[in-house]
Order: structure tokens, then C-alpha cells, then sequence
């Protein structure tokens, strides 16, 4: 039977034995490190070198290099392409090493397990996160119970238990035995199933099955539990938490893709130039070049005007490869690099109580910030603080915790929990009076739950709740004077005012997600029977005695979530019958669940109302005005969550996703293709007409879709996006992680826009891996989300600072510094084509060597740069406040084909104004003293001068907010032009490379030429005030619009129910495995069986020892 | 616990305004205030200056002949003739008669024109050797590779000057008579061969290789002329401080042209009684024919002309900026209208909502 089982694992079987690592290192098992660096000291250079040169600008300056290196075709000196490629490629690979050091040191921080190897048997303490996959063996808890938190993995919120198989447990901390420990794991090879797991373990010839419920998976953090030992499985890349990360695929922009097709359309419109001045050539030297030979013979090698032609044209290549300008690419990293700083130096961004900057990990997506569209956010801990707090109650129709007065004084109460705090007094006065609701309201809250209490130190409780929101309801009736003290699967101690109590616990009618409520019946000290309920307030109005209807809503606010408390006093002739029936109901082998469902529901009826709770799930700050202003930006968000529904709605509520005046909220949760499609093309039209209503009626509206998980399934993906589309909000719950990839994949495919994702824990990361940007939320347990991420913020607020101010920003600069850059080049680089057409297409320069050489990368360099680093249309402020302006970013509007189809138009006019006017000036000109100027070296002076002044004041056009940096660079630049010019055509420098410098004494007899400057303003004048025109006359006819959003407010009632509590625990309890009294343990450990069926709920158990 | 930032010691950023982009800097907008009158005033600047240089132009006074020869065109026609079977006779000369009415002002310049002469070519403008040129010993016998074919002779001899441009010197030359009374006798007008070059580079750029034993000629030995040059560089002039490299002529031709249609000074006239200008009378200029151009389309041109503070005469900068003038001045009045109208449509617009 062993054979067969393992036979039906599908590929292969994971084989270990514990504490032997000879054996287990004959598998290969990788080891507990988790890559995140790409290179390594030996691969970085040749890696380095083929990414870059995978660039199709990079390659091409490659093959213009070895073009260059014919000296047949080459006009150029080799230095002019080599220089600037050199700087080019050294500038990124510094920075790509930088980048990958700093990714490597954050990799380290998490090798401190790196030495854990698959069969070594690891302890692990309370509070502490799981480091690998490990079997748990056994742990301080009895039977094996192990508690742990899943926050990380599913961002769920409460705590969930796992179990040890009984032989492991019995090894207990007993180190002895646990190394001599030498069981055999078969297991299935590493996947990404997160519920899943099936193995067998072989100890002393004994073959146990292993599940899920026995397999720590990395990630989750270890609650309430002391210590245990587990047996590790899966190390590395191959615990179930990477394996859901999915694969690590380095990022490009959109603007990186718009790029990529600029360059090919350069390369077309460049070969087009090629071809052109080559048929030129051709004719020139078949009608002009022929005879010409006696001055200018013809190559050895050129038998025809064809030949020639065919040289030229690669000639040409080489001249013109300008247009596809070099530096691009590296600028473009700089810019990204200086605007990232700017990210991680920001005050506004750094959160003072975790000490945490705000974090820019990838420095090549800065101007994305600028575009985005669709947010996908995770929702624990990254839109709330994951901390409940109890917020108001109601109590017999009076509502307290209303009105803010001062902080409630609890030092009446010596066991009261100094961390809790209320701010209503009048609660505590009529507590004080004795008030008999009041008191009964708390009694029930200090009885109707499932907390466990632990007291180390006399009079210092610690309570261990199975989910945040019972903890705080039970803190507060502890703090109110109910002071829930300790229990055993049959008593409860409430001290109640001072006095301690002991309540006999009958049964605990427990919670689960169809019911929405669960309930406890004890008998008290004066031995009445009372049944306390608590509950969704839905559920209950319907469960309440006919007399008390009224009810007063505590649930001001969305972020509530509130509960009901009610009471029942019961016969104690109808208790034992109900006992009775109940025992009946869980011995049934045939539709238990019903069964004892309908024993509840006879249970629960006729209740007397007690009043209300509401426990705020307290939201990070700022989140709900972050999510208005980004919604006003049109960013949509959506919230991926693996939570369950109720507490993910309420969130959406609670921070502005919803809004009470939304019109329709639909849930999509169908479990089969069918059913999903149904819902979702019913969905679509009722979103459709409710669009149309509101487009017609001029009314607001927003459809609301709450998704499960099964919705993503089959082959639902356009049904379910033209739904999806039409909703103003979105909603999806049960992820696991690479659902949430799947959701943020799903919109990347079919739309074109920028999507981000945010998330905190390590079931965000596939998510932060798939999106264009994903952001991790520092300062939480566990790194996972923050190392994946692009960007670490330690507050949701301000990913509003983060899109609107910095991502604004970069987005605005790349696109004015790729404007401007592609103009310089083109007007730069067309002047050689206008050239051709007097200079017998002969492939003549028409500037110098050495301009052409540092034009891109020192003349014209520093001004675009500080253009790119300093420029701000408007201010922080204004960005932040009109959110409206992040529009044109989304459209990218600002850097489009359409623009750059403008630069290369505005280049075109501005070269032929460049070459035409100091040619036609030069012409048969001659200097004052009768010298002719219209000398090639002349010419070119004044061609590459006056080009300069264009561009520079082009650029100042350009620049609206002038920093000293900025005036420094811009003027700088240009005096530092006419200094390297006297520099390279000095006497001595010329005189000691005559055939490398040979413009000597040009700019003395140049400069002084009234004709010079004459040029120079007629073509900037002629170049600018064009641009002046236009740039005034624009707003004039196309004035941006503003659109101005009104609020309207209203409320309707909605059930603000949410609890994330499980099923499970009130059996857990009544079976008495979960305490932790020595003595009491031995007490039951003898009678295990009797106490669970003299335990009427205790056979209910859903687990099996 | 696991690490957290604080453990690393990250810390607050700084707050200078570099870091938090709060640098102070002055914001320019584009207004009306600042348009509009940009406009207006660079246009009037513009007609200012327009008028000034146009007139400044037209106020050169230039003469010209084309010499070329091609058929019934003078009596160059001959020469050109004879250029035709591709050996120039050696001294074939022909001359051109003109008469001024008045005083042509001076000083005044001589020039010869050529067309259609690619002098900007790629190929001819790379054929040279400037290390050889400045007169650099060791390169005098080992011209560039770029000179190449004309980097050495058939023998083997290295060329000195080598190359394209040098080989292709412009080689006409040219003297002025005067007559000063009709009948009478014509006088040689004296021209300044000398300061045609820029000064730079007769003395720093162009220098020729150390003499040995005090003679040029021993200096270049071993090399060759270049082949279409009748003469060695050494015998360009019989002035000892004007031959070789540092010839003038050579040195101005050697300074290749932007553009196919160039002018190059021959001399300055400006001696004796012609250096207020040319006084009224008639000339003749005898011309030495030898250059080929009629074989690739080519014109040889003789100019007179004078100067002003511009330099020659070229009326395009004025005609440029008179344009350009009026241009802004219009565009300044349609943007005021689109303004106006515009301005007030909106402010409607906004009065509306």
C-alpha cells in the first residue's frame, strides 16, 4: 500500500530523514538563502556587458564601432563613438553594480538561517517567524498544539492551530530523544499550494500520514506557543511561500517600450536618410566626381558611381548615427537614479516611530509613479494596523464612547490592562452605580467568547485570543470590571468588580461563518442557566425576543465593526433536554452539521438584547483621505485580500473605496465557470443600466463587485474585466498569492495601463512581482514584501506623496528631458544632411571631430540633466491638492509618438534654419580686412556654435523653475563651450597633434566676426520664437480643463457585521486541550475520552488526536 | 525579531532644500505681458538692424569678370581652348580690358572665384598632412596615408606638400594695368601679395622644416612635388620669407572652402597712389591661364571689391533680418487679436459657470 501511494504522487517524491545530512545532501536540496543580488564578483563583467549590449542602441554603437574601423567608408575618427560608448557603458555598469551590492546586503540580513538544511530539527520560539517549511513535531502545547499566525502568508488575522501526530509529540523538548530522532519523510515535490501538503513518515516501521494541518509554512509567525521542534521540509526557494512569489522578471517601463520603437523608427527614418544621400552620391559623382578626377581621383577600388554610392551610404550611417543618440539610455538611468534620491531623501515620506525612509529598491521605473491607473492593494496591514481597539458600545438603548471627554481613569481596577484606553466616563459612572445592564452587558462580553488567559506574574493577565477583535472586546470588559481570569474546559473565573466568580461552562454554541454568532451557556454561582450570544446584528435582530425591537445603531463610522450582545435565560428542565438533543446531534453519523445546527438554533431564540460593540479596525493613518485624493487623481483601487468577505467590505467602506452612496454592491461568487459567467453578464447589465441611469439623470454613481477567488477561475477573463471595468470599486477576497498575480496579470494583458501593487506581507509579493510597480509596507514583521518590492514605504498615506508628488514629477522630467533630447539630436544630426547636398554627398561633417565627439556628452549634457533633476511645473503643494493634474500621466500625454513625431519636425526646422542662414551668410563673405571667412573650419564654428546657443536657449525655454544649479549648468555649459573650444584649437595643442587638432587659431579669427553673432541671433530668434508662439497661443485655444468634483452625502443602514473570528475554538476549549495548567493537564490526560463525551460540544471537535 | 530599518540605523533624511526640492528658484511664466512684447520689440530691433546691414551692403562697390573662356566669351577663349586637350601651354595669357568712370573706393581687393569646385568634398578635404605642413621633419618624408594617391610618386620620392588640396593649387596669376589717360600708357598697379593669409596660419599652423645648411631647397630634398605642380614648394616665390609652406597663395589655398563656390584673396591693392581705391581710367587685368576648371563645369572668376565694417558685400543678412522682423512684428499682432478674443471668450466661459 506504500508503494501505491507513493506511486500517485505525479512527478517526483521528496525523500529526507531527519538528522541525517549525509543522506539528505545525496538529494541536492538547496539551501535556506534566498537569491535576490543577479550577479556575482566572477559573471558581473561579461553579464554586465551582454545585458547592456542586449539594448538595441548599445549594440548599434557596437557595430558603428567596427564600422568605424574601415577606413574606406569611416568619415569619423574611431574616438568619436568609442568615447562616448566607453562612458556610456561604464556610468550603467557602476550603477548596476551599485544596484545589485545593495540588493545583496538586504539578502544577507535574511542568511542568518541560511545554514538550515533539509532533516535538521529546528526549535522554534513564541513570536517568532517560521523560517522554512518544517514538519511539527512536537511543542510545548499539549497534544502538539502549535499556534500560529498566517498574517504574512494569507493576511489573515487570526490565529490558527496545528497539530503535531501523536508519536512526534511524546519527544517533547527532550533533547535526547529528538536527536536520535530518525524518521523517513516521502513528501511531494515542492509546490505552490499553500493548503496542500501529503507525505508519509516512517518511524520505527510505522508508516504515518502527514497533511497540511502538520506543516509550518515559512512565513507564518509562531503565537502562544513556547517553543516546538519541527522537522524541515522544504528549504529555500522551495518553501511553498517563494514558490508562490512568483518569478522575479526584471522591469521595464512603458516609457522603456516607447523608447525601444523611437530608436527602430530612428533607425528607419535614418536609413531612408542613408538611401537618399546615397543615390545623391551616386548621381553627384556620375555627373560632377567623374570629371572632376583630375584634382580628386577615384579609388583604386571604385569602378563606378554605384560602388562610391554603396560606401556612402554606410559612410552616411556612420555620420549620422547621432540620431540615435548614445547617451539616451544612460541619461535616461541618471535621471531615474536622481529622482529616486529624491524618494529616499524625503521628510515627508519617513516615518519617525519606526525610523523608517521611504525606500526606492528599483531605480529604473521612476516616471511609471507618474502614470499609474490601477492600484491593488492588500488589505492587513497595509490599509489597517492589523490592532482592534473597542471603539463604543451601546448598552439598553444608551450609546457610550459618543462623546470624547478626557481618557478613562482604570486604576480602580488593579487587573486592568494599562494599554487600554476609552473616553467616555459615563460608561465607568453608571459601571460604578451599579448600573444592572451595564453589568450584565460586560459579564456576557467576560463569558461569550473563546480567549485563553495566562498569568505569569500575579495580577498581570495575558490574554491569547484567536482573533484581535475577541481579545479587545474581552480587554474591555477586563478593564470595565468583568476581569475574565482563567478557565478549564468547565469553569470559567470572571472577578467580577473585586469579587471573583466561577461560572460552570455548559456548552459553547460555537461561531462559524454561516451563523455569524456564537454563544456560551453557563450556570452561575446563584445556578441559573444563562446563554450569552454575540453576533452579526443582521443575524440576531431576527433571533431577538419579540419585545425588544428597538435598536440603536452604534456603527457610526465604516470602519466599525460592530457585534451584538444578547442574553436568555434558560429552564433549567429545557437545558437538560437541550443537552440531550445536543449529544444526539453530534453522535449522528448523517448530516451532523444540520443537525446541530438546528440544536443551536433552538438554543438561540427569544433573546433579551443587551446592547452593541463596535471594535474599530484601526486604519493606517490617513488612509481613507489618501484613497479620495487618489481616487480624484482617477487611480483606481482595488483591494486583493485574502481575508474573508465581511472584514474586507467593511474595510472598503471604512477607507472611502466604497461609498454609502454607491448604488449597487454585487457579489460575484459562483462556484463553477457557469454559474460565475451568469453572474458576472447579469452583473455587467445591471452595471450598465445603472451607468446609464446615472449618465442620463447626471446622477453619481459607482457599482461596487465583491469577488471571490472561484470567480478568477476558468476561462472567465473578458466576462469578468467588462464587468470589472465598470465598477467604481473593487473588492476581491480568498486570494491566495497567485490569485492576487493573477488579478494584476489579468489587468496588465488586456488594458493598457500602469498598475501598482501594494503589500506588506509575503502573500503580496507575487503581486508586488507582477505589477508594473509594486510597493512594499516596511516596518512590519517579515521582509518578504519589502525585498520583492520596488519601492518600501512604511505608511499607505503616502503612496499619495509617492504618485502625486514624486512620481509627477519624474514623469513630468522624463518626458521634457526626452523631448528635448530627441530635438537636440535631430537638429544636431540633420545639419549633416543639408550639407550633403553642397558638399557633393560626399559624407562631410559639417562640424569639427571633437564637437561631434562631446556634444551629446559634455556640451549639452549638464542642462537637460538639471532640467531633469530640479524642474517642477508647480509645486508639492498644488500637486497634492489638485489631483486632477496626475491626469495627463495616466494618458501619457506628455512623451507620446505624437510628441516625438513634434521634436523631430521642430529638429528638422531648426537644423535647415542652422544651416541655411550662416551658409547663405558665409557665402562669398569675406572678413573686415578682406580675408575670406567662408572657409570649411570657419563654417563649422559658426554652424556649431550657433546650434549651441539654439539648444541651450531652447532648453532654458523648457526649464520653469530655475535653481542656481540650473543657472549654473545652463550658462555654464555654454561658457564652458567657448573655454574647451580655445582649449583644442590652441597653438600648442594643435601643434602637437597636427592631424588630430586642426582647427588652429579658428576661434580667435571666428569669434570676432560681426557676422557671428549676427547668426547666432537671427537663428535663435528664428528657432525660439516659433516655439514662443506656439507655447502662448496653445492654452489659448486648447485650455486645460479642470474638472471640479462635487460631494454629495448621505447614508443608508447597512449591516457593518465583520468578525474575523474561525470556527473551531469553542470545541477546542470545551475539550479541555488547550490548557495549560500542569496539574489540570494530568488531571484530564487520564481521562481524555470521558471529558469528551461527558463534554457535549467536545465530540463536535473538527480535529481528530 | 526579525531586522527591522531602525536596526540598520536608517535615519532621517536631511532637511536641506536640496534634498526635500525646496531650492529656491525663480519661476518665469509665460505671459501675455512677456510675449507680446518680446515680440514687438525683437521685431522692431530686427528692422533696425535689417535696414542698417542691407544698406552697410549695398554700399560695397564689386566688379567682376568671369575668365573662364568658354566660347565667345572673350579672349580667354583661346587659353580655354587649349586647356582643352588637357596640357595647358605654359604662359598662355589673355587679359581683360575694363574702365571705371569713377573712383572705385578703397582698399580694394582682388579675388578670383571659383565654381562648381568641390573643395568640401570629403575625400579632397582629407588629403592632407598637417603634421607635415608645420614643417615636422620626420613627417616631411613620410606624408600621411590620407594623401594618398598623392603620397608619393611613381619613383617612390615622398610628396611635399602632399595631398589632394595641394596638388590642385590654384596656379592663374594675375597683374593690374592702369591707363591713366585714354591713349596713354598702362602703368602697373602694384598688388600685395603678402597678408592674404590669416596670421595664424602663415606663422603658426604652416612652418617650413629646418633649413639645412642654410638652404630650403636642401631641406625638401628627397622629395618630390606634387605632380601637377610645375616647380618644387621651395620655388613658389623668390622671397625667401614667402615660399615654401609658408607661401601665401598656398597657405590661402590650402584653407579649403565650405562650400563648391568660393572666392580667395589674390592680393590687396593699397599702395601708392591706389590706396584710397582705384581712380578712374582704364584697366586691364593680364591674366596667366593655367588652371583646368572646364572640364568638370567649372568658372574662374576675377572680383574687385571693397569692404566695409561687415566685411564684403552679401546682402542676405540684411534681407534675413528685415524678414524676420517684419515676421515677428505680424505674429505679434495676430497673437494680440487671438489674445484678445480668446481672453475674452474665456473669462464669458467662466462668467457662464
Amino acid at each position: 500500500s506504500f508503494s501505491s501511494f507513493l506511486s500517485s504522487f505525479s512527478e517526483q517524491v521528496r525523500y529526507l530523514q531527519a538528522n541525517s545530512r549525509e543522506l539528505n545532501s545525496t538529494f541536492g536540496y538547496p539551501n535556506n538563502t534566498i537569491k535576490t543580488s543577479r550577479y556575482s564578483v566572477f559573471n558581473f563583467l561579461p553579464l554586465n556587458l551582454f545585458e547592456q549590449f542586449q539594448r538595441l542602441a548599445n549594440a548599434y554603437f557596437l557595430i558603428l564601432l567596427f564600422l568605424q574601423l574601415i577606413p574606406q567608408i569611416s568619415p569619423l575618427a574611431w574616438y568619436t563613438t568609442v568615447i562616448p560608448l566607453m562612458v556610456v557603458l561604464s556610468i550603467t555598469a557602476v550603477k548596476d553594480a551599485i544596484d545589485d551590492v545593495v540588493k545583496w546586503l538586504f539578502g544577507l540580513l535574511e542568511d542568518k538561517w541560511m545554514n538550515i538544511q533539509v532533516g535538521d530539527i529546528i526549535k522554534l520560539k513564541n513570536n517568532q517567524p517560521v523560517t522554512a517549511d518544517v514538519l511539527l513535531l512536537s511543542s510545548s502545547e499539549p497534544y502538539g498544539l502549535t499556534y500560529i499566525e498566517t498574517a504574512e502568508l494569507d493576511g489573515e488575522t487570526n490565529l490558527k492551530v496545528k497539530q503535531s501526530i501523536s508519536v512526534t509529540s511524546n519527544l517533547e523538548d527532550n533533547l535526547g530523544l529528538l536527536s536520535s530522532f530518525d524518521g523517513k519523510v516521502r513528501c511531494e515535490s515542492p509546490n505552490n499550494k499553500l493548503d496542500k501538503f501529503t507525505g508519509i513518515l516512517t518511524f520505527k516501521g510505522k508508516n504515518y500520514t502527514l497533511d497540511h494541518d502538520k506543516l509550518l509554512l515559512r512565513g507564518c509567525i509562531i503565537r502562544n506557543t513556547d517553543w516546538c521542534y519541527g522537522l524541515v521540509i522544504y528549504t529555500g526557494p522551495d518553501t511553498k511561500l517563494m514558490q508562490n512569489c512568483g518569478k522575479s522578471t526584471f522591469k521595464r517601463t512603458h516609457m522603456d517600450h516607447l523608447l525601444n520603437v523611437l530608436v527602430l523608427w530612428i533607425f528607419l527614418f535614418l536609413g531612408g536618410m542613408c538611401f537618399i544621400l546615397a543615390i545623391g552620391h551616386g548621381i553627384w559623382e556620375n555627373k560632377k566626381g567623374y570629371y572632376f578626377q583630375d584634382f580628386l581621383p577615384w579609388e583604386e577600388f571604385v569602378s563606378s558611381s554605384v560602388v562610391s554610392a554603396i560606401l556612402t551610404f554606410w559612410s552616411y550611417f556612420i555620420i549620422l548615427n547621432t540620431m540615435v543618440p548614445i547617451s539616451l539610455y544612460v541619461s535616461v538611468e541618471i535621471i531615474r537614479l536622481g529622482n529616486s534620491f529624491y524618494i529616499n531623501w524625503d521628510r515627508k515620506m519617513y516615518y519617525a516611530p519606526k525610523n523608517t525612509p521611504a525606500q526606492a529598491r528599483t531605480t529604473t521605473l521612476n516616471e511609471e509613479l507618474g502614470q499609474v491607473k490601477y492600484v491593488f492593494s492588500d488589505k492587513t496591514g497595509t490599509l489597517t494596523q492589523n490592532i482592534m481597539i473597542f471603539n463604543k458600545c451601546s448598552i439598553n438603548g444608551i450609546i457610550y464612547g459618543m462623546h470624547e471627554t478626557e481618557k478613562v481613569d482604570f486604576s480602580y481596577n488593579k487587573l486592568a490592562d494599562p494599554k487600554f484606553s476609552f473616553y467616555d466616563n459615563t460608561l465607568v459612572e453608571a459601571m460604578k452605580k451599579g448600573d444592572h445592564w451595564v453589568h450584565l452587558f460586560f459579564l456576557s462580553l467576560s463569558l461569550c467568547h473563546t480567549v485563553m488567559s495566562e498569568e505569569k506574574v500575579e495580577g498581570k493577565l495575558v490574554y491569547q485570543a484567536q482573533s484581535p477583535d475577541e481579545g479587545a472586546l474581552v480587554t474591555a470588559a477586563r478593564n470595565f470590571g468583568f476581569v475574565f481570569r482563567s478557565r478549564t474546559s468547565e469553569t470559567i473565573m470572571v472577578v467580577e468588580m473585586g469579587e471573583t466568580k466561577v461560572y460552570q461552562l455548559l456548552a459553547i454554541l460555537d461561531f462559524s461563518a454561516v451563523r455569524k454568532r456564537m454563544s456560551v451557556i453557563v450556570r452561575t454561582p446563584e445556578d441559573r442557566v444563562m446563554l450569552f450570544c454575540k453576533g452579526a446584528d443582521t443575524i440576531l435582530c431576527q433571533l431577538l425576543h419579540p419585545s425588544c425591537r428597538s435598536l440603536r445603531d452604534v456603527a457610526g463610522e465604516g470602519s466599525l465593526r460592530t457585534l451584538m450582545v444578547a442574553y436568555r435565560e434558560v429552564d433549567n428542565a429545557f437545558y437538560q433536554a437541550w443537552s440531550k438533543k445536543h449529544s444526539e446531534a453530534c453522535l449522528s453519523l448523517e448530516n451532523r452539521e444540520d443537525k446541530i445546527s438546528d440544536v443551536y438554533r433552538e438554543m438561540e431564540k427569544d433573546l433579551m438584547l443587551l446592547g452593541a460593540t463596535a471594535i474599530e479596525d484601526k486604519l493606517q493613518d490617513g488612509v481613507p483621505e489618501t484613497i479620495t485624493t487618489l481616487n480624484k487623481a482617477k487611480i483606481k483601487i482595488w483591494v486583493l485580500t485574502g481575508d474573508k468577505q465581511e472584514t474586507a467590505v467593511n474595510i472598503a467602506y471604512a477607507c472611502n473605496i466604497f461609498e454609502e452612496e454607491m448604488d449597487g454592491i454585487f457579489i460575484v461568487e459562483g462556484k463553477n465557470d457557469e454559474t460565475v459567467r451568469q453572474e458576472l453578464r447579469y452583473r455587467w447589465e445591471n452595471c450598465h443600466n445603472l451607468v446609464l441611469r446615472a449618465f442620463l439623470g447626471n446622477l453619481k454613481c459607482g457599482c461596487v463587485l465583491v469577488l471571490q477567488a472561484y470567480a478568477l477561475e476558468g476561462n472567465l477573463e473578458l466576462e469578468l474585466l467588462r464587468t470589472v471595468c465598470m465598477c467604481k470599486g473593487v473588492i476581491c477576497c480568498r486570494m491566495t498569492p497567485l490569485q492576487k498575480a493573477q488579478v494584476v496579470e489579468l489587468m496588465k494583458r488586456y488594458k493598457e495601463v500602469v498598475t501598482l501593487a501594494i503589500g506588506d506581507g509575503a502573500n503580496d509579493v507575487s503581486m508586488i512581482k507582477a505589477a508594473h510597480i509594486g510597493i512594499g509596507i516596511t516596518g512590519q514583521e517579515g521582509m518578504q514584501a519589502m525585498l520583492n518590492s520596488d519601492y518600501a514605504i512604511s505608511q499607505f498615506c503616502y503612496l499619495q506623496r509617492l504618485l502625486l508628488v514624486h512620481g509627477r514629477w519624474s514623469y513630468n522630467r522624463m518626458c521634457k528631458f526626452l523631448s528635448y533630447f530627441f530635438y537636440k539630436n535631430f537638429a544636431f544630426t540633420l545639419m549633416h544632411f543639408w550639407y550633403a547636398f553642397f558638399s557633393g554627398f560626399s559624407a562631410q561633417t559639417v562640424y569639427d571631430t571633437w564637437f561631434i565627439t562631446f556634444y551629446n556628452l559634455v556640451y549639452t549634457s549638464l542642462p537637460v540633466l538639471s532640467l531633469s533633476l530640479f524642474d517642477q511645473d508647480v509645486n508639492e503643494t498644488w500637486s497634492l491638492r489638485f489631483p486632477e493634474l496626475y491626469d495627463p500621466g495616466q494618458h501619457n500625454l506628455y512623451f507620446n509618438k505624437k510628441e516625438f513625431v513634434k521634436c523631430l519636425v521642430r529638429g528638422i526646422y531648426s537644423s535647415f534654419v542652422l544651416f541655411f542662414i550662416p551658409m547663405r551668410t558665409i557665402h562669398n563673405s569675406v572678413h573686415s580686412d578682406g580675408k575670406e571667412i567662408s572657409d570649411y573650419q570657419s563654417f563649422s564654428l559658426l554652424v556649431q556654435t550657433a546650434l549651441l546657443c539654439v539648444v541651450t536657449v531652447q532648453i532654458a525655454l523648457d526649464t520653469t523653475y530655475w535653481t542656481l544649479i540650473s543657472h549654473i549648468f545652463t550658462w555654464g555649459s555654454l561658457g564652458f563651450y567657448f573655454c574647451i573650444l580655445f582649449l583644442l584649437y590652441s597653438d600648442g595643442l594643435c601643434l602637437m597633434f597636427p592631424n588630430v587638432f586642426q582647427f588652429l587659431g579658428k576661434a580667435m579669427n571666428t569669434l570676432n566676426l560681426p557676422q557671428m553673432w549676427l547668426i547666432i541671433i537671427l537663428s535663435v530668434v528664428l528657432c525660439i520664437l516659433p516655439v514662443i508662439g506656439y507655447r502662448f497661443l496653445k492654452p489659448l485655444f486648447w485650455p486645460a480643463d479642470v474638472d471640479k468634483t462635487k460631494l454629495r452625502h448621505t447614508r443608508p443602514r447597512r449591516s457593518s457585521y465583520a468578525f474575523s473570528h474561525k470556527q473551531g475554538f469553542g470545541a477546542l476549549i470545551t475539550s479541555g486541550k488547550t490548557m495549560k495548567d500542569k496539574v489540570f493537564k494530568k488531571n484530564i490526560s487520564s481521562n481524555v475520552p470521558e471529558q469528551s463525551a461527558s463534554s457535549p460540544s467536545g465530540l463536535c471537535a473538527s480535529w481528530e488526536i | 525579531m526579525t531586522w527591522s530599518a531602525t536596526a540598520r540605523g536608517a535615519h532621517q533624511p536631511d532637511n536641506t532644500a536640496f534634498t526635500q526640492q525646496r531650492l529656491p528658484a525663480w519661476q518665469p511664466l509665460l505671459s501675455a505681458s512677456i510675449a507680446l512684447p518680446l515680440f514687438f520689440c525683437a521685431g522692431l530691433a530686427f528692422i533696425g538692424l535689417g535696414l542698417g546691414l542691407f544698406y552697410s551692403s549695398n554700399g560695397i562697390k564689386e566688379l567682376k569678370y568671369d575668365y573662364t573662356g568658354n566660347p565667345g566669351t572673350g579672349n580667354c577663349s583661346a587659353c580655354a581652348l587649349a586647356d582643352q586637350d588637357r596640357a595647358p601651354p605654359l604662359r598662355c595669357s589673355c587679359a581683360w580690358y575694363f574702365s571705371l568712370r569713377e573712383l572705385f573706393p578703397g582698399p580694394v581687393y582682388l579675388y578670383y572665384e571659383l565654381t562648381n569646385f568641390y573643395q568640401n568634398n570629403r575625400r579632397y578635404s582629407v588629403s592632407r598632412d598637417d603634421t607635415q605642413l608645420s614643417g615636422l621633419a620626420s613627417a616631411l618624408r613620410h606624408p600621411a596615408n590620407e594623401c594618398a594617391p598623392y603620397q608619393r610618386r611613381a619613383s617612390g620620392l615622398p610628396i611635399a606638400p602632399c595631398g589632394a588640396i595641394a596638388n590642385s593649387l590654384f596656379n592663374d596669376s594675375f597683374s593690374l594695368w592702369h591707363q591713366r589717360q585714354p591713349g596713354g600708357p598702362y602703368v602697373e598697379v602694384p598688388l600685395d601679395r603678402t597678408g592674404i593669409a590669416w596670421w595664424t596660419d602663415c606663422h603658426v599652423k604652416f612652418r617650413n622644416p629646418p633649413l639645412v645648411n642654410g638652404s630650403l631647397a636642401l631641406a625638401f630634398q628627397g622629395t618630390a612635388p606634387p605632380p601637377n605642380w610645375p616647380r618644387p614648394v621651395y620655388e613658389l616665390s623668390p622671397d625667401p620669407n614667402n615660399t615654401g609652406f609658408i607661401n601665401q597663395d598656398f597657405v590661402v589655398w590650402m584653407r579649403t572652402a565650405a562650400l563648391p563656390t568660393f572666392r580667395k584673396l589674390y592680393a590687396r591693392i593699397r599702395q601708392g597712389n591706389y590706396s584710397t581705391g582705384l581712380p578712374r581710367g582704364a584697366y586691364l587685368v593680364n591674366i596667366t591661364y593655367n588652371y583646368p576648371v572646364r572640364a568638370f563645369g567649372g568658372h574662374k572668376l576675377i572680383v574687385f571689391s571693397n569692404i566695409s565694417w561687415m566685411g564684403g558685400k552679401n546682402p542676405f543678412l540684411g534681407i534675413a533680418y528685415l524678414v524676420v522682423g517684419s515676421l515677428c512684428i505680424i505674429m505679434g499682432f495676430v497673437m494680440l487679436v487671438v489674445y484678445i478674443r480668446y481672453q475674452d471668450q474665456n473669462d464669458e466661459d467662466e462668467d457662464a459657470e
